[in-house]
């Protein structure tokens, strides 16, 4: 039976409807010490003293611990694979507190109480004298001559500059009747706004530190704690529960190396320290705001000569996840639309806003907007097809990227931008709304996008699982990999049942990670687990059915190789007929007085491959010009992601995507106040997240390719979605009106500046 | 700070609660009934995650007074699984339309639906998306949560048709 492409129903759902699924929050002693973190009312300087006479007078105080307390480590804490070449690394630049502050909020003192009320009370009575610098927010302002230093180590703030070059540019753009198209386009600072926030508890068992924690990355986790405070990997174990959402904030060590510290200063006692939706927005990560400039050479053909980027990637205050993000844009800047001639020049920049980090789809939402809203500005200005003009000079099959060497193995994006076109009957309408006038208008747009599936060759791809028979035939699965609401545990299941010859029932995922028992693997984060685990969990799967088949080939007294599993049975090979259920197998191997085998499997994968998944976005759009207000009208994403797994979770994953993407282009950014950089909209109320009736109808579409280096021929989906919505509803806006707006989110404020700029608004 | 009992109906069973006066009705129930199904996004009226109905109206748990509880209705996720565990069709079809994803939104999603299917004429999609605005989730685009909504209504105004 094929259990791969149906929709299954997710193997979680029951817990998680019932109210049985356990969070972190769920699972701390109530005898639990609380700890709150101090943060910084100043986004530049140092703290020079406390004065914590007042915080230690409040009843229930345990411990004070303050940045002049902590070990003088300086620690990396992005999710990234451990890097054994040093010049590869994750920059070490932060302390469990940190006395020199770079970000408005950030961690310079802990109390911990016997309760949250004294914890929060003593907090506020701590005193602290700052030395403060003004604050550096922007790019502009970091690169300056003469700007304060923010880490001693990086004097001009940059973090890192990068560039490449392939071909001649320079010569190419000599070539006679080239057009060129130049375009500025920036994106802002948005927050992960998963439901369930930054949280963790930690006490001490057996001599190890444990911490329980709503994590992506359990075993990076591990190597973090280990490595803030010199303590070796085998004494900390970090254990993950379900946990409500992460989209890459939680691909970053938040509240972990700190609490991991915090239970030893208190004998090992437990200690919760969970942040506040507040502190979640101010003191944890947020999704990098980048500028680009393009520039552009076209052929009259409508083929392109050249082009030419330069990104600013606005890091804040903390190195976190760093110049992988903007890399990962500038790359993709690249593969999108392959050319002769092409250069990139981008750079990393330390400012005073919060940390940026790791956010569903790394980088590629931020160019995804500037290159997609670019195409529309060039066949605007060429006169030619933004459709033909796409098909012409996107990425094709074999594609070979001359510097990651990425291959593309399968390809359906031809297919999604047919299907997204005439599902929207886009051609048509895009001639029709060219020349509107009146106060409300329609307009379509559509931007397609290309998506790396794994991190290889950047970094490390490591995957284990482990299968273990029980004696009803049914099995236990541990993976390294993470459940994070993406529906992996479902789709691990699927592939393990098809892959042995079991029914879906019989494969028990053990969902929750515990690095002492759990296999490694590197966690939930890029697109990878279907592609990298899926892998793991195939090989396992064909070792473990091995390993039955041989038990029963022993039994049956037959070779092994003449028989299979179907069904929960064990068959002839190409017969359907039942010689033994698989649970005959389980009793007999575990209880057999003359040949007892414990029947387990484990494998790992380390992959050496990439591909790329790709997929469109196709809108409709009414723009009420006086009211600069956009309301969308229908919209669709057409996705090629290989062979899907689950037809009814991976359309749960688009709408999600989808509506992230719609907040991206519509709603979503954190302000600051440019005086102190205290982040002004920390909240739920006043940071505009979508909900039910701010959100159209969102339809899903897939193109199923069958991808050879998949394990079941499948491609990246978790992120993509995200990507080519905010530049659809740009170039939508901009076939309505006429008007191209280049920053997203495209909110009141802004249309209204660009309206009135273009005319539209007396 | 001062302790007061608390007396209500919680999932159809008479409870007295001693409380810390300063308590919301959530960690009321979370800390001292085990209802952990009441999840926690925001603690301050924001994200819904805590709904629970009070006399049958949906309420942020989280911003709500345990003392206000007093002589109230209360049912919680764990209240809508009958005593054998049984569970009721609008969490059947919360897991049937693949409404749920990393479901820490579910429990308060489930709890604000009620009402809605609970209505003797059927709402629109545009109406159940309103009524639901007070909750929010950001896994799902809520496309798969109006599913589920609307088929629960559809099919509780057929069966009560006959
Ligand atoms: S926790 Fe109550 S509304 Fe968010
Ligand atoms: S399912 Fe994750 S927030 Fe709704």
């Amino acid at each position: 039976m094929d259990i791969i492409g149906t929709s299954l129903k997710r193997v979680d759902a029951f817990d998680k409807v019932t109210g049985k699924a356990k969070y972190t929050d769920d699972l701390v002693s109530a005898h639990a010490l609380i700890a709150k973190v101090l943060h910084s009312t100043i986004a530049n300087g140092w703290v020079k003293e406390f004065d914590l006479s007042e915080a230690w007078k409040v009843k229930g105080v345990v411990d004070i611990v303050t940045c002049f307390d902590v070990p003088d480590i300086q620690f990396p804490t992005a999710g990234h694979p451990w890097s054994t070449d040093p010049k590869h690394q994750d920059i070490a630049d932060r302390k469990l507190l940190n006395a020199r502050v770079r970000c408005y909020a950030d961690d310079i003192a802990a109390v911990i109480a016997e309760d949250a009320i004294a914890a929060e009370e003593a907090v506020r009575k701590i005193k602290v004298t700052y030395e403060e610098y003004a604050p550096i927010l922007t790019v502009e302002d970091a690169m300056k001559e003469g700007a304060v230093a923010i880490h001693e180590e990086r004097p001009n703030n940059i973090v890192v500059k990068s560039t490449y070059e392939i071909g001649k540019f320079d010569e190419a753009i000599q070539e006679e009747g080239l057009i060129k198209v130049v375009g500025d386009y920036e994106t802002p600072v948005v927050s992960h706004c998963h439901i369930e926030s930054a949280n963790s508890f930690a006490y001490m068992e057996n001599d190890k530190i444990v911490v329980v924690s709503s994590t992506q990355i359990p075993h990076i986790v591990r190597r973090i704690c280990s490595q803030a405070f010199g303590v070796g990997f085998g004494k900390i174990r970090i254990i993950k529960p379900y946990i409500g959402g992460g989209f890459g904030n939680k691909q970053d060590a938040l509240t972990e190396p700190l609490n991991a510290f915090l239970t030893t200063r208190v004998g090992g006692r437990p200690v919760k320290l969970a942040y506040t939706r507040e502190e979640t927005f101010a003191s944890t990560r947020t999704r990098h705001a980048m500028q680009f400039h393009i520039e552009s050479y076209i052929r009259k053909d409508g083929s392109f000569a050249a082009r030419t980027i330069k990104a600013y990637s606005n890091q804040g205050g903390y190195a976190s996840h760093a110049h992988a993000l903007v890399a990962n844009a500038v790359n993709a800047f690249r593969m999108m639309y392959p050319v002769g001639a092409i250069k990139s020049e981008a750079y990393t920049v330390y400012t005073n806003l919060p940390t940026a980090g790791a956010m569903r789809a790394y980088g590629i939402p931020q160019i995804g907007f500037a290159l997609e809203a670019h195409v529309d500005d060039i066949a605007r200005q060429t006169g030619l097809d933004p459709i033909m003009l796409r098909k012409q000079n996107m990425m094709k099959l074999g594609y070979v990227d001359p510097i990651t060497t990425i291959t593309c193995h399968s390809t359906g994006l031809e297919e999604c931008i047919d299907r997204g076109e005439k599902y929207l009957d886009y051609s048509r309408k895009r001639l029709a709304y060219a020349s509107q006038s009146g106060p409300i208008r329609k307009g379509v747009g559509m931007a397609i996008f290309c998506y790396k599936t794994g991190v290889y060759p950047i970094s490390l791809e490591t995957s284990a699982c482990r299968m273990i028979l029980n004696q009803d035939g049914s099995l236990q699965m541990q993976i390294g990999a993470t459940e994070i609401g993406q529906g992996a545990d479902t789709v691990f299941a699927m592939m393990a049942a098809q892959t042995i010859g079991v029914t879906v029932d019989k494969v028990h995922v053990v969902s929750k990670q515990d690095t002492d028992v759990t296999p490694y693997d590197t966690g939930a984060y890029a697109s990878r687990q279907t592609y990298v685990s899926g892998m793991a969990v195939k090989k396992t799967a064909e070792s473990f059915r091995k390993k039955i088949l041989d038990f029963a080939g022993f039994m049956l007294k037959k070779d092994p190789w003449d028989l299979d599993i179907k069904d929960n049975n064990i068959v002839h090979t190409n017969k359907d007929e039942k010689l033994l259920s698989v649970a005959d197998v389980a009793i007999e191997s575990c209880y057999s007085l003359t040949n007892s085998t414990h029947i387990a499997a484990e494998e790992s994968h380390h992959c050496t491959d990439n591909t790329y998944a790709f997929g469109v976005c196709f809108t409709e759009v009414e723009v009420d010009i006086p009211m600069c207000q956009v309301k969308v009208l229908d919209i669709i994403n057409v996705h090629d992601s290989g062979k899907i797994i689950n037809m009814q979770t991976a359309r749960g994953q688009v709408h999600g995507g989808m509506s992230m993407g719609l907040g991206y282009g519509l709603y979503e950014h954190l302000k600051f106040d440019p005086k102190t950089g205290q982040m002004l909209n920390d909240n739920l109320l006043d940071y505009k997240l979508m909900t039910a009736i701010d959100t159209p109808e969102l339809h899903a579409d897939f193109v199923q390719t069958n991808d050879p280096t998949g394990p079941y021929g499948n491609k990246s989906l978790g992120e993509p979605p995200t990507i080519p919505v905010a530049p659809a509803i740009r170039n939508a806006v901009l076939n309505a009106t006429g008007v191209a707006i280049n920053a997203a989110p495209l909110h009141p404020q802004r249309m209204f500046e660009a309206f009135t700029g273009a005319g539209l608004i007396k | 700070m001062a302790n007061k009992d608390i007396h209500c109906i919680v999932n159809g069973k008479e409870r007295v609660f001693s409380v810390d006066v300063r308590s919301s009705l959530s960690d009321m129930l979370r800390g001292k009934a085990g209802l952990d199904s009441i999840k926690h996004g925001c603690d301050v009226g924001e994200c819904g995650a805590c709904t629970v109905l009070i006399d049958g109206r949906p309420f942020n748990s989280c911003i709500y007074m345990a003392i206000w509880a007093e002589g109230k209705t209360i049912l919680t996720l764990e209240g809508l699984s009958d005593t054998k565990g049984a569970i009721s069709d609008i969490q059947q079809a919360f897991i049937d339309e693949g409404a749920v994803q990393c479901g820490f939104c579910t429990p308060g999603f489930i709890m604000a639906s009620i009402p809605i299917i609970e209505k003797d004429s059927p709402s629109s999609r545009e109406e159940i998306r309103r009524q639901i605005s007070g909750n929010l989730c950001r896994c799902t685009g809520y496309e798969h949560i109006v599913d589920a909504i609307e088929k629960t209504q559809k099919k509780r105004i057929e069966q009560k048709k006959g």
